[in-house]
């Protein structure tokens, strides 16, 4: 049992109807829990959405927040993805001053270490584009920051359980990577 | 738009279709509320609402609606009908103010899962979001109070979320829905081909139990020594009073109901121990605090009842039997549950029983004698006395008094404070739903209204609201309602000249520097009622109280009653908040 203050995403499959996303986040400020990050989109079938929440707390905590949501009449499932072997995934927009020359094969080859994406780019800026755990997105940013980092979109963490019930990575809370 | 020409927009084009063929808005509302067996409902118009209104007007032979004077009086005597029942209550409200009004209604409703359809008018689609006249957000500002809620911008949405709302309403642990409805809506009409909706995913419901659990409650239970049924609010919902009773009938074990679970077992039944929790006998939070299995049955494990949740039942082993499972580990973390609501699983719990053969049962008692000698002695030790005076009438001395001039059949229906403790303590309550107050939110003001819904709900029933000096003051304006439709209503005021309670915990706990409870300056009740052309009558003096009473119950109309008493009594036993039931004080 993991205690304290421990990350989990929790992945809510809900109505997709007005209303329904401002039904959750508020259950959430009404009781106390935390909202680190959220998204949310389609499912598969259009009625229905996903919202993934990252929160924080100890394991009954958890339990309520899961418990709780699935007292909302429009909501189908809850999950606490996190306490099951699990890939999970956030993508950032980062927008860095780079000028031609040096500092560019700087970028450029942190681009291809992290396997990110240059979206865009002018004589002054690059848009780059990265998607993977929460913590090679810290990364990256953090790597980028002796360059003028001028702003940074991050979607917030979606997630979804391994189809084997084996975590190949080490830790049974870690999300494990490619 | 301003209200008057909003009313002339109404009044316009009203050739209200007689075949239901191509309905407006407005009568698939009424009709859908006829259908889920409505013919009661409590509001007040408004200019959102006038298209409602005038279908009501067309349907008054089948649904009567009650014109309340404020809409919080509204949503409380929804309420009072739903709780003596446990039918879906209906109130009706316009936007904006009438919207904001009932809010208090709905919060309460919501706490103490009551099972409501609050229809709220909105101004018109094209104009949500605008600022537009008597605006507000009666969705949004609603979510955190209501089970489900909708916000219909679609006429051919309205047949459907109506069938639903009553569903979600009821189904489950039941609770408020608000269904906010725009005025354009109400006028649209509707093509019935169509019609959507229907097929929406709602709240699951326990209705099946498992029975290897149940198994195992029952082994825990027949081997435990000194068990306690902790019973609340969930007895009452579910209609299980009587198969408790049979439980108890056939075990033996005692019973401590909460202030929301009196009355679903009977306070004078040898295995009652009273109400437990903050006012609580002193017998049930002793036994609680020496019990070593606690099977609580719809509870919640309020902090009103646990005190410190640390250390409350200390030494029991804790099972949980609730309908909700958010509420098994919110408050206390229990070693077994079982999700179901209270008439299943206690029904599935006698069952099993029955296939234990009576040796085991005949067993399982005997080994609790000691534990019943114990508890005995308790209560012989601290019983719940009333101390009567000669010169002023000693409030549990007017609850006894009433109790007595009832026959203790009657719904008494509180207001919150002083008073409602001591009608908890010192009326014993036979049967389910005869007793209905303000629990979860503790609103003062309900009481009176709520009385109105409940006379209503069961007309052949002696009704009695007993209500503060104070809380009295916040909807006393609903005395006018019950004499425009000739509903007896019989509001006992308990007159202490003080916000009791709030005096109570300044004195206790502040010193007794009595901050702003000072209600001696307080209109003349008895004038006030006649003023409302109801019957007021004043007792001052002991010697004076039953003739007054029987006198004012026998009015076939509305009777007030100014009791006056001692001001400056506490309610006791009290646990302090969130200590542990070891510092009860007794007097
Ligand atoms: C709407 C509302 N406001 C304030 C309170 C806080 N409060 C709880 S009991 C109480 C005093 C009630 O006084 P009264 O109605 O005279 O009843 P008593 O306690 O004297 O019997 C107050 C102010 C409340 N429960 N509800
Ligand atoms: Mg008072």
């Amino acid at each position: 049992m993991v205690i304290g203050n421990t990350r989990h995403t929790i992945s809510i499959t809900v109505a997709n109807e007005a209303g329904e996303l401002s039904r959750i986040v508020g259950l959430f400020s009404a009781r106390g829990y935390v909202v680190e990050t959220i998204s949310v989109g389609k499912t598969l079938e259009p009625k229905w959405s996903r919202a993934t929440i990252v929160t924080r707390g100890d394991e009954r905590t958890i339990e309520q927040i899961v418990k709780q949501c699935g007292r909302l009449a429009r909501v189908r499932e809850v999950k606490a993805v996190t306490s099951e072997p699990h890939i999970e995934r956030e993508m950032a927009l980062i927008d860095v001053s780079v000028t031609a020359g040096a500092e560019r094969q700087d970028v450029m080859s942190l681009v291809d270490i992290f396997r990110a994406k240059v979206v865009d780019i002018s004589h002054e800026r690059m848009i780059l584009e990265l998607s993977g755990t929460r913590d090679k997105v810290d990364t990256f940013i953090e790597m980028l920051k002796p360059l003028k980092v001028n702003d940074v979109t991050r979607s917030g963490c979606v997630a979804i359980n391994r189809l084997s019930p084996f975590d190949r990575s080490e830790e049974p809370n870690k999300s494990s990577e490619e | 738009m301003t209200e008057v020409a909003q009313a002339r927009a109404a009044v316009t084009p009203l050739a209200a279709p007689l075949s239901s063929a191509a309905p407006r808005g407005a009568e698939i509302i009424v009709r859908g509320l006829i259908r889920n067996g409505v013919d009661t409902i409590f509001g007040l118009p408004g200019g959102a609402v006038l298209h409602i209104y005038d279908e009501l007007w067309r349907f008054r032979d089948e649904i009567t609606h009650y014109l309340v004077r404020h809409e919080q009086g509204a949503v409380h005597a929804a309420e009072g009908y739903a709780r003596a029942t446990g039918k879906v209550g209906v109130a009706l409200v316009t936007s904006g103010p009438g919207a904001t009004n009932a809010v208090t209604g709905i919060a309460t409703a919501y706490m103490d899962s009551i099972p409501l359809v609050v229809i709220t008018g909105q101004v018109p689609t094209s104009t949500i979001g605008t600022d537009a006249f008597q605006e507000v957000d009666t969705f949004g500002m609603t979510l955190p109070i209501v089970k489900h809620s909708y916000l219909v911008k679609d006429v051919r949405m309205l047949d459907s979320v109506i069938d639903e709302a009553f569903r979600i309403a009821i189904s489950g642990k039941p609770g408020p829905v608000v269904i906010d409805i725009p005025k354009d809506v109400t006028a649209a009409v509707c093509d019935w081909t169509k019609a959507v909706g229907g097929d929406e995913p709602s709240a699951n419901s326990h209705q099946f139990v498992d029975h290897d659990r149940i198994g195992t409650v029952i082994e825990k239970l027949l081997a435990a020594e000194r068990p306690v049924l902790y019973v609340g609010g969930g007895i009452v919902t579910a209609d299980a009073a009587d198969d408790l009773t049979h439980l108890v009938d056939i075990l033996n074990v005692p019973v401590t109901p909460t202030l929301m679970g009196l009355g679903g077992f009977p306070s004078a039944h040898p295995a009652c121990l009273g109400m437990l929790g903050m006012h609580g006998t002193y017998t049930a939070n002793t036994a609680i605090s020496e019990c070593d299995l606690l099977l609580a049955i719809g509870v919640r494990f309020d902090d009103r009842v646990t005190g410190k949740i640390a250390t409350f039942a200390p030494n029991a082993e804790i099972i949980h039997i609730d309908i909700d499972p958010s509420n098994i580990g919110k408050n206390k973390q229990p070693h077994f549950s079982v999700v179901a609501d209270a008439r299943t699983a206690l029904r599935a719990i006698i069952e099993c029983l029955s296939e234990k053969g009576e040796g085991v049962i005949a067993a399982s008692i005997e080994r609790r004698e000691d534990w019943r000698r114990k508890i005995e002695g308790w209560k012989a030790a601290a019983p719940m006395n009333c101390e009567h005076s000669n010169d002023e009438i000693k409030p549990q001395a007017l609850i006894e008094a009433l109790h007595r001039v009832t026959g203790g059949d009657a719904i008494i229906v509180t207001d919150v404070g002083q008073h409602q403790m001591w009608a908890a303590q010192f009326y014993p309550f036979k049967y389910s739903r005869q007793w209905i107050t303000s629990g979860g939110l503790g609103t003062m003001g309900f009481g009176l209204p709520a009385a109105i819904g409940a006379q209503l709900a069961r007309p052949e029933a002696q009704v009695i609201a007993v209500v503060g000096d104070g809380g009295f003051q916040m909807t006393n304006q609903e005395i006018i309602t019950a004499i425009q439709y000739g509903i007896p209503l019989k509001v006992v005021i308990m007159n202490n000249g003080y916000l009791g309670m709030v005096r109570q915990w300044q004195e206790m706990f502040y010193d007794r520097a009595y901050s702003e409870v000072d209600l001696s300056i307080s209109p003349d009740f008895v004038k006030l009622a006649e003023a409302y052309g109801a019957l007021g009558l004043r007792a001052t003096r002991p010697a004076d109280l039953e003739g007054v009473l029987r006198e004012g119950l026998a009015h076939p109309g509305v009777t007030i009653f100014d009791i006056v008493v001692s001001k400056e009594e506490n309610v006791f036993p009290i646990i302090p908040p969130g200590q542990d039931s070891l510092r009860m004080i007794l007097k």
